[in-house]
């Protein structure tokens, strides 16, 4: 403190108090200060939320911290216009058609989406009906029954496979996956299920179920952690409870711990269809490739992550350019969606805790 | 039990595959020279690996700095309704899948310039950067005791300082975990590069001319009809996997011993 103290002056605070503090002005200030315009509101403002010796530096903080926060906000609404912007010709030639349209033709100038609509809903939910079940028991494994010291180690081994890059899994998709399907599971299913129509034609290894294969492998560590998070959720006095009335290990799980993790593992596999939905490179290795709707899951197809990524660099005319942002716009869409669902889902269970990593 | 047999097998799968075969075909020539005209055999992918290396590292300029501190505002200032908005854009651009981060970026950077880039493509993996270490700060800051921060400003350590260094070195560790997580996803990230970075078969130390990169390279060498190149792609592959988990490594070791030590 300085030797001429201002008697009337409370002494300088030294950091920031919880409440803006209430300057009172010294002498030399009260003449000066300006009263009205954005400019003296805003220095009115730097002046009663910080204390003086941090003002300048503080202030600047905040603001490069706000800015780059409002940068996040940025991004997605520039995001969103380009791809609005971009597609605006395809969307005025073809309006809704678009959406239903079988004709892939960039030769004539007719484009229409379905086939890789079709392509990226059925490997999607065929991923969905292979990885639900076997993610779902994996995070029963480590959760219920599982001995302390391995639980460490296969959820690490779990979490792993989703820090594997997909051009990775596309590259077993080709090399290893589809020469054991063309081979071995193709003739085998076409034999014993052949008769329902899903498993037939000729086996090329490379398609619908290849994809489907793949994508389950990608979306399991997505719906485990989610279910671990959601089954860790149920408070242990359920289990006990169930225990106590009798109820095997089985059903205890059945009726004490999955009835009341159902709508949080519903968010989880929601959270895992956002991520089959709009994975690229990975399908697009191993899918085929082909624009048509085919019943058979033998058949190659195609998807709408995968046609951007295939044509997009040989579109030529701006037609087709902005037909293929088209589909990119309404795959953000769906995936916005569907991620939004999830996490409602998902909150509404853990109360906002989860880590939720999509 | 069944399930969880089930899940790692593919994984082992994956890994003994990528070891066997790339070890195969991983040479000197391989990390030094660049790629043969089709048909030929032999080459390498050094020019990729350093595009990579290239890529990242304008990615983690972009990522690192705005996703740490949109993290800092999140835990920080943003207890309101504008903070909920934030958070709630973040998690959008989390689930934006990567081929649409691509698409914008081309006509956002690579339009405008009229050709592709290696700046392009940092730009558009910078971007998915952001969310993950955003919300990985967050947390890791939350979970400071507000006890600490009250100390500080106790002793007259001003809001910004005690933000950078008491509230984030304390929560360094979790930090520094969430921005290897996003580099690791982001590193092997292909979707948003193919037409951005677009790929090359010279070297290219420029910013502003396209580049190769690891990714891109084994996409391409693994849908040619070439069995030269399917092995480059298995080396490839297995290099990407070597340089992730080395990069993450390497961070974790040399910030868990000397100053960056973080108490979390």
């Amino acid at each position: 403190m300085p030797d001429s103290v201002d008697p009337m002056k409370p002494p300088e605070p030294l950091g920031q108090l919880p409440k803006p503090v209430v300057e009172v002005p010294s002498l030399a200030q009260v003449g000066r200060e300006p009263k009205t315009g954005v400019t003296a509101a805003v220095l009115r403002k730097i002046r009663t939320t910080y204390p003086r010796s941090s003002r300048i530096p503080d202030f600047a903080f905040g603001v490069i911290i706000l800015l780059s926060a409002i940068s996040v906000f940025a991004i997605v609404v520039l995001v969103v216009w380009e791809l609005i912007s971009q597609s605006r010709l395809s969307l005025h030639q073809f309006g809704i058609e678009f959406f239903y349209g079988h004709d892939w033709d960039p030769v004539n100038g007719n484009f229409g989406a379905m086939p890789f609509i079709y392509g990226t809903l059925v490997s999607s939910f065929l991923a969905l009906l292979l990885a639900v079940p076997l993610a779902v028991g994996v995070a029963v494994y480590i959760t219920e029954m599982c001995p302390q010291r391995l639980r460490a180690i296969i959820s690490f081994l779990v979490e792993l496979l989703a820090a594997i890059p997909s051009v990775i899994y596309g590259l077993w998709g080709i090399f290893v996956l589809a020469p054991l399907l063309r081979e071995y599971v193709e003739p085998f299913l076409a034999r014993t299920l052949g008769w329902t129509g899903f498993f037939s034609g000729p086996a090329y290894g490379l398609g619908m179920l290849a994809a489907g294969i793949i994508l389950a492998i990608m979306v399991v560590p997505v719906i485990a952690s989610i279910t671990r998070e959601v089954m860790t959720a149920v408070p242990q006095n359920q289990r006990e409870a169930v225990l106590a009335l009798g109820a095997t290990r089985w059903e205890m799980i059945r009726m004490g711990v999955l009835r009341n993790a159902r709508i949080g593992i519903v968010g989880g596999i929601i959270l895992g269809l956002g991520r089959a939905l709009g994975e690229t490179m990975a399908v697009t290795m191993v899918i085929g490739n082909r624009p048509e709707v085919a019943k058979s899951l033998f058949a190659p197809g195609y998807t709408m992550a995968s046609v951007i990524a295939n044509e997009f660099t040989e579109a030529t005319g701006d037609l087709y350019l902005s037909a293929l942002v088209e589909i990119g716009l309404a795959l953000f869409l769906v995936t916005l969606i569907v991620n939004a669902l999830a996490r409602l889902l998902v909150w509404s269970i853990t109360g906002g805790t989860a880590r939720v990593r999509g | 039990m069944l399930a969880a047999i089930f899940v790692l097998v593919p994984l082992l799968a994956i890994f003994v595959y990528l070891v066997i075969k790339g070890l195969g075909s991983i040479n000197i020539a391989f990390l030094t020279n660049t790629p043969k005209p089709p048909g030929e055999v032999g080459g390498g992918m050094a020019n990729a690996i350093v595009g990579t290396g290239l890529i990242l590292a304008v990615a983690s300029v972009i990522g690192l700095p705005l996703g740490i501190g949109s993290g800092i505002y999140l835990a920080e200032y943003g207890r309101n309704r504008f903070g909920d908005l934030i958070r709630f854009t973040a998690d959008v651009l989390n689930g934006v899948p990567s081929i649409v981060i691509g698409i914008a970026a081309y006509s956002l950077v690579v339009v405008p310039q009229k050709h592709f880039s290696a700046f392009s493509g940092g730009i558009a993996l910078g971007i998915m950067m952001i969310p993950t270490i955003a919300r990985a700060t967050e947390e890791m800051l939350l979970m400071v005791p507000n006890v600490v921060r009250e100390a500080a400003y106790g002793l007259g350590i001003p809001k910004w300082r005690t933000t950078l260094s008491i509230s984030l070195r304390t929560a360094s560790a979790g930090v520094i975990t969430g921005c290897m997580l996003a580099f690791a996803r982001v590193a092997g990230e292909t979707a948003p590069l193919l037409f951005t970075a677009f790929g090359n078969q010279f070297w290219n130390l420029k910013l502003n001319q396209p580049t190769a990169a690891l990714s891109l390279q084994v996409f391409s060498y693994a849908i040619s009809p070439y069995d030269d190149w399917h092995k480059q792609a298995w080396a490839g592959a297995l290099i990407l996997i070597v340089l992730i988990v080395g990069a993450v490594a390497a961070v974790r070791i040399t910030t868990s011993r000397g100053m960056l030590k973080g108490g979390a």
